[in-house]
């Protein structure tokens, strides 16, 4: 039974689709291992064993009865606790959405059910997506499986260590600055971060509307290709998705890059603290090269002004999305004498430090004088940003930087101070300020044994190309036959 | 402190915006971590971005009407299970207006 743990999805479908298992042993399998190591790495915080042997028997059923099962059929996945699941409780990991149970599911979770895949439960993740290591949970702290001392990344942190820990094939997480790209470099597995409006943000509790997006995880290229195939598409439940045909993400997988321009921005690469760090993307680019791809020398001469642009324009998004979270309707209420009080006891006692910091810095940015000079000069700086992507993209077809300064850092390490925490985020941040599609994967183990992100950013809607050039990276210097030393 | 980005007044006052109640002891830790980000972030002074237009939506969309055809929406009673309190078949709220 331990088998399935390390199966890719494609053979836990292939036998569940031939009969020679049955879905329900493989979600047993996935609910008795999921329940055996979430005590050491805290990456799930509800179990869903009802829900999950359900649609484990509804697949079985329908094999019986030779209907056509889906491409997830009985494929295992876990859920990023800020996406609403009807009847399963949805946390966000914040106090104030504690025992919050959705009425209705996410555009995604249908796409999923369509799918015929299996929903484990949801997993850990910094309060509201705001955190780059988890540790913002108000449930407690993710453990990095290739270290249990580390941080699993953020904010889809409980994802991308259920993924890399054999708890699940598949993961979905969501990416604002880079919350599914960093905690897959640190994790030791793929996420793509869609173009902005690829896949339909409908029952995501919003974080910052003009940057969020919903992306897969997964530990090879090609199973995050197919599940980006799954949940990719139009829906007009959300005002921006993108009216426009998807890609074929999995065939895309073996188109090679034979031709490719890759942008290789050197001053970046250069200005590299960590050796490793750079030594892992310099092996991928000659990977790359070698495969048939040209690197081609381009700059983002705006980049580096990100984190500053970043952290006013999310957190001014933010403090007026969780207006929302007022006693009212839902959640957690702290009665007050009046109105008012309620109000301002609800929010201080249900929002962890993390949000409530970065809701007054959004409510600073925002508010009168400091407009001008705060948020819309950020969003004139962003830009510049898109502007330096747009001449990157002239000259090549995809640009490569790594996915974070350094590996995965220790948890705690940089808890006490908030700012040395939001530079974590520089190479994530520029690609989602643009709207870009991008794809973080493995390309190494640094000295330590910790995974190497390597990120590739293409134009909107050119996922494909991620495709392509990732499954390169991932057959040249990826981890996919490596485990994590905690679980291995 | 002669030069703080924002100072604990401030702090005091965005908090109320934006419905929050801070403790002394918070509403200092507060500033002091608020004025190192907003001091990192005087970098971007250096850029004299005002002829620049700025940028709202990364990718360029449009708002088409759809047909307004009339469907159903969620149950209101488990809408209204989802409620710490409610009354009536609406959201219960403490006294807002006095009445005599």
């Amino acid at each position: 039974m331990g088998d399935f743990a390390w199966q890719s999805a494609f053979e836990i479908r292939e036998q569940v689709a031939a009969g020679a298992v049955s879905a329900i042993d493989v979600t047993r399998a996935y609910l008795e291992r999921a329940e055996a190591l979430n005590p050491k790495l805290a990456c799930f915080l509800t179990i869903d064993h009802e829900g999950a042997l359900a649609a484990a028997a509804q697949v079985d059923h329908a094999r019986r009865a030779g209907e056509e099962l889906g491409p997830l059929a009985g494929v295992p996945i876990a859920l990023k606790d800020n996406l609403c699941t009807r009847g399963v409780r949805t946390t966000c990991a914040s106090a104030i959405l504690g025992e919050y149970i959705p009425p209705y599911d996410a555009h995604v979770v249908e796409a999923l059910r369509a799918s015929g895949a299996v929903i484990l439960g949801k997993t850990n993740l910094d309060e509201f997506a705001m955190g780059s290591s988890n540790e913002n949970s108000a449930f407690g702290n993710v453990h990095n499986p290739w270290a249990l001392d580390r941080a699993p990344g953020g904010s889809s942190g409980g994802s991308a260590c259920a993924t890399a820990a054999g708890l699940a094939p598949l993961a979905l997480g969501s990416d604002t600055g880079g919350s599914v790209r960093q905690p897959a470099a640190f994790c030791g597995i793929t996420a793509i971060k869609p173009t902005y409006g690829r896949v339909s943000r409908y029952g995501l509790v919003a974080f910052a509307s003009s940057l969020d997006q919903i992306g897969p995880m997964a530990r090879s290229v090609r199973e995050a290709s197919q599940l980006l195939e799954v949940v990719a598409g139009h829906d007009r439940r959300d005002a921006t998705s993108a009216d426009r045909k998807t890609g074929e993400y999995l065939a895309a997988c073996d188109r090679g890059v034979k031709g490719l321009r890759v942008g290789v921005v050197r001053d970046l690469l250069d200005g590299l603290q960590d050796a490793d760090v750079r030594a892992g993307v310099e092996d991928a680019l000659k990977a790359l090269e070698k495969e048939g791809a040209t690197l081609v020398d381009v700059s983002l001469p705006h980049a580096k002004h990100a984190v500053s642009v970043y952290y006013l324009i999310a957190t001014a998004e933010a403090s007026s999305n969780l207006a929302r979270f007022d006693g009212v309707r839902y959640g957690l209420r702290v009665p007050g004498e009046d109105l008012t009080e309620t109000y301002t006891k609800t929010r201080a006692e249900g929002f962890g430090p993390e949000v409530r910091r970065r809701i007054m810095l959004g409510t600073y940015a925002l508010s009168a004088g400091y407009y001008d000079a705060f948020y819309l000069k950020a969003q004139r700086v962003r830009t510049l940003i898109r502007r330096d992507y747009d001449a990157a993209f002239e000259t090549c077809d995809v640009v490569c930087t790594p996915t974070t300064p350094t590996p995965a850092f220790a948890l705690g390490e940089k808890t006490s101070d908030p700012l040395e925490m939001y530079l974590a985020d520089v190479f994530t941040l520029p690609p989602s300020l643009a709207g870009l599609a991008a794809i973080s994967t493995p390309c190494g183990l640094s000295a330590d044994g910790l995974p190497i992100g390597l990120q590739l950013v293409a134009p909107p809607f050119e996922e494909e190309v991620l495709c392509s050039a990732g499954q390169v990276v991932e057959d040249r210097c990826g981890l996919i036959d490596t485990r994590p030393a905690a679980v291995a | 402190m002669a030069d703080a980005k924002i100072t604990l007044e401030q702090v005091l006052h965005v908090a109320k915006l934006a419905r929050l109640t801070l403790s002394e002891e918070e509403g200092r830790q507060m500033q002091k971590q608020l004025d190192a980000i907003l001091g990192y972030m005087e970098e971007l002074d250096e850029l004299d971005v005002s002829g620049v237009a700025p940028t709202f939506h990364s990718i360029p969309m449009d708002a088409p009407l759809r047909p307004d055809v009339p469907e159903r929406c969620s149950d209101r009673s488990e809408i209204l299970a989802q409620a710490p309190e409610s009354e009536a078949g609406g959201f219960a709220v403490p006294l807002v207006l006095e009445v005599d």
